[in-house]
């Protein structure tokens, strides 16, 4: 099984430690993998402010990079969604529409491609799961809270699977983190407010580190935390299920 | 756009402590809707039926019409077609000239609010009363409404005590719920019995049998209705349903959606006139049958009016419903209201950030975030976005374009916000105002790769 890589392009740029637990977690858990180098973006951020046609060498691009992996993976919810919902390569179609049916977020290829049922992690800590929107309700990675059906959720249940973690109960498990692509700046007052009241509920619970399957979201609170001097820490999820046991 | 959604967000967030009173006085409601979804085992089922019957209407909306047009006429009441917002003012108008009504009642509905039709009245000399009790506040406020179930749900009870106060001479300074309800229930009775005209809304009109069925809590439709000598329902041509049966479909989603109560307190039918007296029917188009033409968009008029798509928005609870500017606020209006005017709509599709949360509690499944995604691309397309966004967009997209400008530009954002950290974080950078900027690492992700992909990473990690 060659499993391709992709990184988004803020996490290649600002968050590359999410990238190499990624890429290391998968080699741990036995796939081949591969980055292929010359990856830039999934074209979302153009596409979400009504740009969509503005990223057709995006789209080329992305095809001609994965069309030969049996998977795609990537550690956000919220790209991967937007290669499923909306990747279209002209010239290349068909690889496109496998690649749109290939394309896995980390956590969901985790449960339910390679079926993990435990991981070697060890992580004693009081973590808040931030449920990101896209991953959660689009790629429904975790029952979304408006919906009258069985709960499960594919990142918590990972998380069970590392000794010394502690998750902590939300008093909104699903609720926005107010990020939203380019609507964290043209809609900066919201989006802050936003982001303050996600970080409350999860201080006011205890959480010392807030972890997340979209470095997008976290990225945001991590400004709001570090601006208020805020003790807590944001991981992505990959570096947690990552952490090794000494 | 000085009055953007972004500008009336902002200057509604100067007030943090009632931001967090409007969100959390919401996310109750929300919550109490999600008690009444789960005491049904069948919601979900509930909701793909409400969906089903609705796409049913929305293919066969001219026969329904007719159905329903031809039903009515022999039930005795009169049918009026509005093609826009003014020719429904025009009729309503014209009725009550005909009538010589100057002082009269009206209940809650939202399609006289999108017609403007209190101010046209009140321009031709005729004094309306809003009997809701929400809207009756807002109107003392001389507000819009911002909510479509809850009209005055940004307004405290210390403001609403002043306003009654200052209006219907309750004692400065009492607050308390009860008695003010207790003095608008006084001062509505008085109007009641005075009115000889009553406008009522629609929530669903029966083809089948040429009824119309008004929900609300505080039986002000009725009261009005039935004391008046005419009785006008205004309705937009989307609130047909084919049979009396389907009733037993939306009228349990409809309050539930709506406050999380099981029902309403009053689901009135009103099917014929009394002896003596008039109903008239005015149904209206105003901009509906184009959203029917629009195939993206279509689904849209399947909705309710319920506005549980308001009380899970977590931008709507924290940013107001005026802040939408337009009459249904929340993510509803926001793929509504492009349709009637996109150069002044433009800023509502952006005015969200696209969690899916509305598309989840939506009773008839409206695909509400779909349509938001859809109308940005829309409007771009059609030029109701500034140039120097565009200019941002393609400059933006020949960087992510090219592997080579991407890798120039990373290292050289990643090295100017390291040297020189004041260059991005200044005023100009809106995240910077009340975030931090991320750390700016040495290596990127693929330059780590290229050094490292020879060895076993995974032994190199651990």
């Amino acid at each position: 099984m060659k499993v391709g890589l992709f990184i988004p392009c803020y996490i290649d740029q600002f968050y590359p430690q999410v990238g190499i637990a990624t890429l290391q977690l998968l080699q741990k858990l036995g796939c081949d993998v591969e980055y292929p180098q010359g990856q830039t973006c999934c074209g979302q951020p153009m596409a979400n402010s009504g740009y969509e046609h503005l990223t057709h060498e995006c789209n080329s691009l992305f095809t001609r990079l994965f069309a030969e992996y049996d998977y795609i993976v990537g550690p956000s919810g919220s790209c991967v969604l937007h290669i499923k919902e909306h990747l279209h390569d002209p010239a290349a179609e068909t690889a496109a529409a496998g690649i749109r049916s290939r394309i896995y977020e980390l956590t969901e290829f985790l449960t339910d491609v390679l079926k993990v049922t435990s991981l070697p992690a060890r992580f004693p800590c009081k973590v808040g799961l931030h449920q990101s929107c896209h991953g959660q309700r689009g790629l429904m990675l975790a029952q979304a809270s408006e919906l009258v059906a069985a709960p499960f959720s594919k990142p918590e249940q990972l998380l069970k699977m590392v000794a010394g973690v502690e998750l902590v109960e939300l008093d909104q498990k699903d609720e926005c983190c107010g990020f939203g692509g380019t609507f964290c700046v043209a809609e900066e007052a919201v989006s802050v407010k936003m982001g303050k009241d996600r970080i409350a509920d999860h201080v006011r619970h205890g959480a010392t580190v807030i972890t997340g399957t979209d470095v997008s979201c976290l990225m945001h609170l991590e400004g709001v935390l570090r601006r208020n001097n805020e003790a807590v820490k944001v991981m992505h999820i990959a570096e947690i299920l990552n952490q090794t046991i000494p | 756009m000085s009055n953007d959604h972004a500008t009336l967000s902002q200057r509604f967030n100067e007030n943090e402590p009632r931001v967090d009173w409007h969100n959390e006085t919401l996310w109750w409601v929300r919550a109490k809707r999600d008690r009444q979804a789960w005491s049904i085992p069948e919601w979900e089922q509930l909701r793909e039926a409400a969906s089903a019957i609705k796409r049913n209407v929305l293919g066969n909306l001219d026969s329904y019409l007719q159905e329903f047009e031809a039903q009515a006429i022999s039930n005795g009441a009169v049918v009026h077609w509005a093609a826009d917002a003014a020719e429904h003012n025009d009729i309503v108008t014209g009725i009550l000239k005909k009538h010589n009504v100057q002082r009269m009642v009206k209940s809650k509905s939202m399609l006289t609010e999108e017609c403007h039709l209190n101010p046209h009245l009140e321009a031709n000399g005729i004094e309306v009363i809003d009997t809701d009790l929400g809207e009756r506040i807002v109107q003392l406020a001389k507000e819009p409404p911002s909510h479509i179930v809850l009209p005055c749900i940004h307004k405290k009870k210390g403001e609403i005590g002043e306003l009654f106060h200052e209006h219907l001479g309750t004692p400065a300074g009492n607050a308390d719920p009860q008695f003010l309800t207790e003095a608008a229930r006084q001062h509505l009775r008085k109007e009641f019995l005075q009115s000889r005209a009553a406008i009522t809304g629609v929530n669903f009109a029966v083809a089948e049998t040429g009824e119309m069925v008004v929900c609300t809590n505080e039986g002000n439709a009725d009261m009005g209705a039935h004391l008046a000598d005419v009785h006008i329902a205004c309705m937009g041509i989307e609130k047909i349903i084919p049979q009396r049966k389907h009733l037993g479909v939306f009228l349990r989603l409809l309050a539930r959606s709506a406050t999380g109560q099981p029902i309403t307190t009053y689901s009135s039918h009103f099917r014929k006139p009394a002896a003596g007296k008039e109903l008239h029917i005015v149904i209206v188009d105003n901009g509906r049958t184009q959203q029917l033409g629009r195939e993206d968009f279509r689904n849209s008029l399947k909705c309710i009016r319920c506005a549980a798509c308001m009380n899970t928005c977590p931008v709507y609870r924290r940013s107001g419903g005026h802040s939408y500017h337009t009459a249904v606020a929340g993510p509803i209006g926001s793929i509504l209201a492009p349709n009637l005017d996109m150069k002044h709509y433009a800023d509502l599709p952006f005015a969200s950030t696209l969690c899916g949360s509305c598309t989840n509690v939506c009773p008839v499944k409206i695909d509400i975030h779909q349509q938001l995604y859809k109308w940005r691309q829309v409007l771009v397309k059609e030029g109701y976005t500034t140039a120097s966004k565009t200019a941002g967009m393609k400059v933006m997209s020949a960087v992510l374009s090219k592997p080579g400008n991407y890798k120039r530009a990373g290292k050289m954002g990643r090295w100017v916000m390291r040297a020189f950290p004041g260059m991005v974080n200044n005023r100009f950078n809106p995240w910077y105002k009340q975030r931090e900027m991320p750390v700016a690492p040495k290596q990127s992700f693929s330059e780590w790769y290229a050094e490292n992909k020879n060895e076993d990473t995974e032994n190199k990690g651990s």
